[in-house]
């Protein structure tokens, strides 16, 4: 909620702007993120969404820099309290990355590095950016493994980790990003690797960080349910653009994007009767090489008309919300109906259907 | 752990008794040529052959010489006595085991500094024109016979014969002990020699082990938390990538000790590989035996080496 108690008095801590990022391959330039804005307020949490390849992981790693090394093609802006990540020098960039913004990744095993002690790999974290004894940076790691609820710190910290449950791997992760108390904390797919019951509890860990430190949070995932848990604003990506954002309430409430119907569509509840069908989007995310003409959603979209083909939508604002954009070709009111007999239950084919709509875009 | 290299300890001297059994069976029953005439000369009588022949203990059953042989082997360690110099085998190899050691360890020291750095340097550059250098230098050098590359050294830079005068030649080395500066000089074409398709294999290696371990995950947390990326790549790449290295660096010495026949006959260093080939072509086969027994020691006791240094280097592996 923080983000909207502060929208009218803060300035923006993040604000992205028209970020491209290309990898130019010897299959031809992939077009990882491709024009994509949104901000982060301090104190704010923000959920991007999508399928593994729609560019929400690159655009994060270029935010911390980290995707210079792979030789990125990188254009548009990325401010960080003014300044513009994009044009910084490596070593500028290097200040920051570790210290006013951390990452926390999806695997925590194999982001950690199997040879040295969990304790060692704290340690170094906190002596990147602050000059300070191996004994005092000890004694903050050992209160840094003891805020992420591991218990018995003072002795877990010398353990390797292979010694360390899944959950503890990620909160010994979660704990070296917050080693230099960063103001924002990016955290990519950080529960997908991780049995259900302690996704829950890290969810809830990085809840209570949140309110205790006061940073703000941009957790990737493919997952709508865990942002609907962490988030106040959403963006949904699909192949390297935002098709959908606005607060988290108004997503699940209005949603107005059939990708994102479709990935609401697609979670199962325990609410609600059996006999409720899951509708899981057909196809798979499109080449980020070629990409499809038109709409780049349109190959999967149940409600296609012909000019989706041909005609590239841009985020517009729905109408009467103002913080609410959509990157679709059909009108707000076929949207509306649409979602409406989505809502009760009724296929897409019935939808269309209801809303008079052309079968196919044939 | 301790109780892990006391079964392997016993699993190499199970192996060494395996070996020596061979050797036992290959120069006695194969028809390698009858020990008590290669040790009478050509001229002998049958009198002196069957006391040779008594001497030997070749008149007593297969079994008992075998026992015999064994017994002297692993609890005397005693090989028998050389049928050209009539000394004793064990300590023909003593007196060439320094010469061996100092051409090993100085060629081992040269192509694995040399080797890691040059890998290291091809990893991060990688695509460069320096990577592209260095990989094909060290294609050229892998490809190179040791022997060939010996007399290419020789023709080039020795002392005696060479176009240019730089290095001692074939022929010069001596001990550590009686002359340090002359040892030294006299051991740099050899030691190049022996490190340089070594260092080309060790190259080539790094390279690809530590391109591989930079696109690992724990890279990216490293540079994640904003460290300098030379020690994002010494002390997180480097220290990950050198394990397969260090595996092949014991097995590789190991092995060297027992067979730098090639290097050491071409420069006429007084070692091991050099008393092996002497003793060949003499048919003197107690002291071939002697060198072929020493060189699976040398392999056994690296690769125990290897496997304890390895359980420290990687905390995931724990032998139990």
């Amino acid at each position: 909620m923080s983000s909207r108690t502060l929208a009218g008095t803060s300035e923006p801590l993040l604000r992205v702007e028209d970020l491209h990022v290309e990898f130019h391959t010897e299959d031809g330039v992939v077009h990882a993120v491709d024009g994509i804005t949104y901000q982060v307020l301090p104190g704010g949490t923000l959920g991007i969404v999508g399928e593994s390849g729609s560019g929400k992981t690159v655009s994060s790693l270029t935010t911390m820099g980290l995707t210079r090394p792979q030789g990125a093609h990188i254009s548009g802006r990325i401010l960080f309290e003014g300044r513009d990540l994009v044009t910084l020098s490596d070593a500028e960039m290097r200040k920051i990355r570790g210290n006013d913004i951390a990452m926390v990744f999806q695997d925590p095993l194999s982001s950690l590095h199997p040879f040295y002690k969990v304790g060692a790999q704290l340690i170094e974290a906190v002596r990147a950016h602050n000059d300070v004894s191996k004994s005092t940076a000890r004694e903050r790691a050992v209160d840094l493994l003891g805020l992420v609820g591991i218990p018995d710190p003072a002795r877990r910290i010398d353990d390797y980790p292979h010694e360390f449950s899944g959950g503890m791997r990620q909160r010994a992760m979660i704990a070296m990003a917050l080693a230099n108390e960063p103001k924002l904390l990016i955290a990519d797919e950080p529960t997908t690797a991780l049995d259900v019951t302690v996704q829950a509890q890290i969810l809830a860990l990085m809840e209570r960080l949140q309110r205790e430190l006061g940073m703000a949070i941009v957790i990737i995932t493919h997952d709508l349910g865990v942002v609907a848990e962490l988030a106040d604003d959403i963006a949904v990506m699909y192949a390297g653009r935002i098709v959908e954002t606005t607060s988290a309430e108004r997503l699940f409430e209005s949603p107005q994007h059939p990708y994102t119907w479709g990935l609401l569509k697609s979670i199962p509840s325990l609410e609600g009767s059996r006999e409720r069908e899951l509708v899981p989007i057909p196809g798979s995310p499109p080449s980020l090489i070629s990409r499809p003409r038109g709409c780049h959603f349109h190959p999967r979209c149940a409600y296609v008309q012909p000019e989706h083909k041909v005609v590239d939508p841009h985020l517009e604002q729905v109408p009467g919300e103002p913080d609410h954009h959509v990157a679709c070709l059909l009108s707000p009111e076929e949207r509306r109906g649409l979602w409406h007999a989505l809502q009760e239950g009724r296929t897409p084919h019935e939808a269309i259907e209801t809303v008079g709509l052309q079968e196919g875009g044939a | 752990m301790g109780r892990y290299i006391v079964r392997r300890i016993l699993w190499g001297v199970l192996l060494l008794i395996v070996v020596a059994a061979l050797m036992f069976v290959f120069f006695r029953i194969l028809p390698t040529g009858d020990p008590a005439k290669l040790r009478a000369g050509r001229t002998a009588s049958a009198k002196l052959l069957s006391e040779i022949r008594h001497d030997l203990g070749l008149d007593k059953p297969l079994l008992t010489q075998f026992w015999e042989f064994m017994k002297e082997l692993f609890l005397h360690f005693k090989l028998g006595y050389s049928y050209y110099s009539s000394a004793p085998v064990t300590e023909l190899i003593k007196n060439r085991l320094p010469a061996t050691i100092s051409l090993v360890a100085g060629g081992a020291l040269i192509w694995l500094l040399s080797g890691v750095t040059v890998g290291i340097i091809s990893a991060i550059r990688r695509r460069t024109v320096l990577d592209r250098a260095s990989m094909g230098t060290a294609l050229v050098l892998v490809s190179a016979p040791e022997y060939w590359l010996g007399l290419i050294a020789l023709y080039f830079f020795a002392a005696d014969i060479g176009k240019v005068h730089v290095f001692p030649g074939a022929g010069t080395y001596v001990g550590l002990s009686s002359d340090p500066g002359k040892w030294f000089t006299s051991l740099i074409l050899p030691w190049l020699v022996v490190a340089a398709s070594n260092a080309a294999i060790y190259a080539r290696l790094m390279r690809g082990s530590l391109i591989d371990v930079m696109g690992e995950d724990y890279i990216r947390t490293a540079r994640a938390k904003g460290l300098r990326e030379r020690r994002v790549i010494v002390r997180h790449g480097v220290r990950s990538a050198i394990n397969p290295i260090v595996t092949i660096f014991g097995l590789d010495i190991g092995v060297l000790l027992g067979s730098a026949i090639l290097v050491e006959t071409v420069f006429n260093i007084p070692g091991i590989g050099r008393l092996n080939y002497d003793a060949i072509t003499h048919a003197d086969f107690p002291i071939v035996q002697g060198t072929v027994l020493a060189a699976a020691l040398f392999i056994v006791c690296a690769n125990i080496v290897v496997d304890i240094a390895y359980a420290y280097l990687d905390p995931r592996v724990r032998y139990s």
